[in-house]
């Protein structure tokens, strides 16, 4: 609490005093870590930022463009510039007709979609590395070890205790998919712990891809539903005045169908998120206090650290738990869509 | 563009992605690590099994095996304890045997000898007789030389007839 007083009391003494060389913006600083880019800023060099230039792929008035990021950078680029403010803030907008600022159709590999790709290919590798070691080694000759012996426990672990248990019995219809789901939030999640590049791209803290997650459960939870299941929306076993002349409980469980994957989705996203923000705020400190002095500034960095580390291994325990959660939620949504149906 | 909002862009390269991701992982990844554990489990409950029948059968034979040696004993202490008794049998046996051949033999012996005591008695006997009366003759020959003598001879002897014939009379 003190610590705290004497931040809000730095921070707002400094500007005051007048020897502040930079304002520090926190607000920019997390949100443009959390967020997306255009290229990937990898690190700066006294003064020089390395930023890997990605391509931006977008279609508006004139057709489909592609170019480099990296022309964004020096101005607009055939019409197409990033948006500072707005609606579109930090996106690629172009002006229509009327002058006015309009996104065009935007399918760039951002930093996101490039960590999206190398992600994928991390869990690719090590999940078809095993495979390969097993087809090699048959059941009856040899146990894995070491990495492969680690996946297998992993794997055996979501399989039997959260799969078998919550699905029912045809859980061996929807293990691939709860698998893949488990091994990439966890792969996305930790890779998104990673400071440097490679990893830091904040995946699975971004709506539009545990909205992706969500839709697969959802279509994997109402595509293959059981008639009991259909029953239990549409027709609850309910006193008769809940459901006859107005459906209330039918409105409910309708509107439950959505709200299930909307909390997965959510979740997911809120949990990472959050937890990045947290871990750049408490380092955004150190920042902050610059402006404060030294004895403030070298105080709170080991106050940061000692909380950024902190927050970095609770991160790496979420990173597991959220997905194991998230697995564990599709699983009792995909059962709760199987009663009724009892061979395997 | 918040946080909250959902970026197209990056929402059509999940999809694909992921998408991508789940038919590799789902067709050459996830079935064959659990069908390889699966087996693996199979076939360590299959070992754990086969491995206690092994172990039951082993004791089995080795319950079989005592049985068969505690038999042979049996059989051997029989077999030797009817060796003993077979060759005592014989032994008297043959004990018996010896003892009545020699009675025999002697007893065939004994009356031998008396035979031939008796057949050499008579032989002795007659020979004296020979001998006597061929004494007789010679004594009688040098005797009877002359007719005096002969006529002396023919009186004595009727003497001593009629003495003994006297005699028994008497």
């Amino acid at each position: 609490m003190t610590l705290l007083l004497l931040l809000l009391a730095g921070t707002l003494a400094a500007p005051a005093a007048g020897h502040a060389p930079e304002e520090v913006d926190v607000n920019h600083l997390v949100f443009g870590h959390i967020g997306d880019t255009y290229g990937w800023h990898i690190v700066s060099l006294g003064g020089t930022d390395v930023t890997l230039p990605l391509p931006v792929i977008v279609k508006g008035a004139g057709g489909w463009r592609v170019f480099s990021s990296s022309r964004l950078a020096e101005g607009p680029y055939e019409g197409f510039y990033v948006a500072h403010g707005g609606p579109y803030d930090g996106k690629v907008v172009e002006r229509d007709g009327t002058g006015a600022e309009v996104r065009p159709l935007d399918l760039s590999v951002t930093k996101n979609v490039l960590g999206l790709f190398i992600n994928s290919g991390v869990l690719l590798a090590l999940l078809l590395g095993c495979a390969r070691w097993y087809r090699r080694h048959p059941a009856d000759k040899a146990a894995p070890g070491g990495l492969v012996g680690m996946v297998e426990a992993v794997v055996t672990t979501v399989h039997d205790d959260v799969i078998k248990s919550c699905v029912g019995p045809d859980y061996r219809r929807y293990a691939p998919y709860l698998l893949t789901a488990f091994f990439f939030v966890l792969v996305n999640n930790l890779m998104g712990l990673v400071p440097v590049f490679p990893g830091g791209a904040n995946l699975t803290g971004n709506i539009a891809v545990t909205m992706v997650l969500a839709l697969f459960t959802f279509a994997f939870t109402n595509l293959f539903g059981t008639k009991e299941y259909w029953k239990e929306i549409f027709w609850p076993e309910v006193p008769i005045w809940m459901k006859c002349p107005v459906p209330m409980m039918p409105v409910i469980e309708f509107f439950g169908l959505f709200t299930k994957p909307f909390a997965l989705m959510i979740r997911l996203f809120a949990n990472i998120m959050a937890g990045h923000a947290a871990i750049l705020s408490l380092l955004a400190i150190i920042f902050i206090t610059v402006k404060v002095g030294p004895v403030i500034n070298g105080s709170m960095t080991v106050v940061a650290v000692l909380f950024g580390v902190f927050m970095n291994g609770l991160e790496v325990l979420v990173a597991f738990i959220q997905a194991y959660v998230f697995t564990m939620m599709s699983a009792v949504f995909i059962g709760m869509s199987r009663v009724g149906h009892t061979e395997g | 563009m918040g946080l909250l909002t959902p970026d197209p862009g990056l929402l059509f390269w999940m999809l694909v992605t992921f998408g991508a991701v789940f038919f590799l992982l789902a067709k050459f990844g996830f079935p064959v690590i659990l069908r390889s554990v699966e087996e693996r489990k199979a076939y360590i409950e299959e070992s754990l099994r086969s491995a206690q029948e092994a172990a039951g059968r082993l004791a089995g034979v080795q319950a079989e095996a005592d049985r068969l040696l505690a038999e042979a004993r049996a059989e051997q202490a029989r077999i030797l304890a009817q060796a003993a008794a077979t060759r005592d049998r014989i032994i008297k046996e043959a004990q018996q045997k010896a003892y009545a051949e020699s009675d025999r033999l002697l007893a065939e012996l004994k009356k031998q000898l008396a035979t031939e005591k008796e057949s050499a008695l008579r032989d002795i006997r007659r020979q004296v007789a020979l001998l006597s009366v061929e004494v007789a003759e010679k004594v009688l020959r040098s005797k009877l030389a002359d007719g005096q003598e002969q006529a002396a001879l023919i009186d004595r002897l009727l003497d001593e007839v009629s003495e003994s014939s006297h005699q028994a009379s008497m």
